[in-house]
């Protein structure tokens, strides 16, 4: 055996080793060492290199043994630890370590752009609070968008577009004259964000927003994203509570700067963290929205099927309100949601199993309920004729509704062995444009078609 | 001879500490120098006196640096600390007392020779 055998060989065993978690590079370093020096005495003791390598892998002991004492011994590996990298020598801790300074500057950045317009009189308490209504998502998402760039190295061509875009926004968000009270408002201060958090997935994705895998990426980073804001909001509720409560023991009171400073600085700042975090933990720590998924999709299923047995049972009609729509537009959301996380963590080549029959039956059940709605409220749209809110409440059930039909027939074809998983995430990540299309036509069209109302 | 696990597992630390507080060293070589000192009868598994020397840093007896020394590859050295020494000796006593009381027993097992079959284990 020559020495690049030998050599070969060693860096197989490494590899090998590498993949114990338990095992950090140093260890293995540690421990290659150690082999070499064996390989060395046992070649001079006359033995061939090949013979020396089986000896000395050998003496080392079971790798299963080896890794048992180790986890022993740092029982903290087992834990995956996210945020300080373990081992600071390598180019990647430089580069996360780069990566938090310019996280770090966005969400900075982020956070002063809420102040902005205080300096031109626009009081977030008083009278300015429609005009910081209006243009909330306009502080932290442009950030956001700038760090994806940064991270993902786009090309002059995707900033354009995402400036672009962003100045659109700021237009929509301030150039129609709309009443304070107009439905119209209230549309898009819930649609602008919606439209913008997509443009953020254009950056996200680094521009290249026709590949289906990136989209897919980009609705995992979502619910993520979503899981870890929260959990930083709860975190930034119990560092309010204890601002106030401390500094209300020494007779200061901190509510003013609670409400100006810390909620929505801190809230615009957590939008860039929490994305920085998902980033940063994505390859290391178990998704956890598919967990919930997993978790809420029988939930739902049984709640929705339990509703259903309850209309027929009853035959109680369902109560046509006018909100009735935004509550059933927000079920099918949630619907949607669910069977979106589902996926997005499914083994696309495995076979159908139990839980995508649970997941069926969650997704016809959301279908026929929605029908029922739809079918009790057309008789009475047109006597409340066709404003904004109404509109956009019809429009989004039609859209969600269109989706969910579409879906359960692709799943059907896939639980009864017809049709590859695959179609139904191409699906999913082809729809986000419809999404897209829909909110900005709220956001820009709308005003205009009903004259600001 | 074979020397069963426990009695290695309980000889491991003190023999560490001990060629340790010679001078600092590494993994390899403190191997060997436990292969000499036993005259090649106390064999480990040579992966394991890693998670020992890990253990035995996280408890402060020794601390460890990655040196190149010339000539040579990068390696982990291991240098005993104050706070070893002291456990050294602390393990040389507690040895001391059992090696005696071992010798004790030696000495007056080999006046009642020959060793008759326990009496418990007939009882069995």
């Amino acid at each position: 055996m020559t020495v690049d055998e030998l050599e070969g060989q060693i860096a197989e065993w490494r590899a090998y080793t590498h993949r114990r978690r338990e095992l950090h590079n140093t260890d293995v370093e540690e421990l290659e060492d150690h082999l070499r020096d064996r390989i060395a005495e046992l070649t001079e003791a006359g033995l061939r290199a090949d013979e020396a390598f089986l000896i000395a892998v050998k003496r080392m002991g079971s790798l299963d043994e080896l890794s048992r004492e180790f986890a022993r011994e740092h029982s903290e590996r087992l834990w995956k630890q996210l945020v300080l990298p373990a081992e600071p020598d390598t180019p990647a801790a430089a580069r996360s370590r780069r990566e938090l300074i310019v996280m770090v500057l966005c969400a900075a950045a982020a956070a002063l752009a809420v102040k902005i317009p205080a300096l031109f009189g626009q009081d977030m308490s008083g009278d300015g609070d429609v005009f910081y209504a209006r243009n909330a998502s306009l502080f932290a998402l442009p950030a956001l968008a700038a760090y994806f760039a940064w991270q993902r190295r786009v090309g002059p061509r995707v900033i354009g577009v995402l400036a672009l875009l962003f100045a659109i926004g700021v237009f929509a968000a301030n150039a129609y004259p709309l009443d304070e009270d107009s439905q119209s408002i209230v549309l898009s201060v819930i649609h602008l964000p919606l439209a913008l958090w997509l443009v953020v997935g254009f950056a996200y994705v680094g521009g290249d927003w026709r590949s289906d895998r990136r989209r897919m990426d980009f609705i995992r980073f979502t619910g993520e994203w979503l899981i870890y804001f929260v959990l930083i909001g709860l975190g930034g509720g119990v560092l309010t509570a204890f601002t106030a409560g401390t500094f209300r023991a020494i007779g200061l009171d901190a509510e003013d700067f609670i409400a100006s400073w810390l909620l929505p600085c801190g809230a615009a700042a957590a939008v860039v963290v929490a994305a920085w975090l998902v980033e940063a933990k994505q390859s290391v720590i178990e998704n956890m929205a598919p967990v919930l998924t997993r978790v809420f999709t029988p939930l739902f299923a049984a709640t929705l099927l339990a509703f259903l047995v309850a209309i027929i049972w009853t035959t109680n009609g369902i109560d046509v309100e006018r909100d009735v729509l935004i509550i059933f537009d927000l079920l099918l959301v949630v619907v949607l949601g669910l069977l979106l996380y589902a996926i997005s963590a499914r083994d696309r080549t495995a076979r159908p199993g139990l839980f995508d029959h649970v997941q069926l039956a969650l997704v016809v059940s959301a279908l026929i309920i929605d029908a029922l709605v739809l079918l009790a409220i057309t008789g009475r749209i047109t006597e409340w004729g066709f404003s904004p809110n109404k509109t956009a409440a019809l429009g989004e059930n039609l859209i969600l509704l269109t989706n969910l039909a579409w879906s359960a027939w692709l799943f059907f074809g896939f639980v009864r062995g017809r049709a590859p998983f695959a179609r139904m995430e191409r699906w999913q990540t082809r729809y986000l444009v419809v999404y897209a299309i829909w909110a900005w036509t709220v956001v820009l069209a709308f005003p205009l078609i009903f004259n600001f109302a | 001879m074979y020397i069963t696990k426990d009695l290695v597992a309980a000889s491991a630390t003190p023999l560490v500490l001990g060629i340790l507080a010679e001078g600092e060293s590494y993994g390899y070589a403190i191997l060997k120098q436990v292969n000499e000192l036993s005259g090649g009868e106390l064999e480990w598994t040579d992966g394991l006196l890693y998670p020992l020397l890990h253990r035995l840093e996280r408890l402060g007896h020794v601390e460890s640096a990655w040196q190149t020394p010339p000539g040579e590859r990068r390696r982990k050295y291991y240098r005993i600390t104050d706070q070893g020494r002291a456990e050294l000796a602390e393990q040389r006593r507690q040895w001391a007392t059992v090696v005696d009381a071992l010798r004790g027993v030696w000495s007056a097992a080999q006046s009642v020779k020959p060793i008759p079959a326990p009496v418990w284990e007939a009882g069995r």
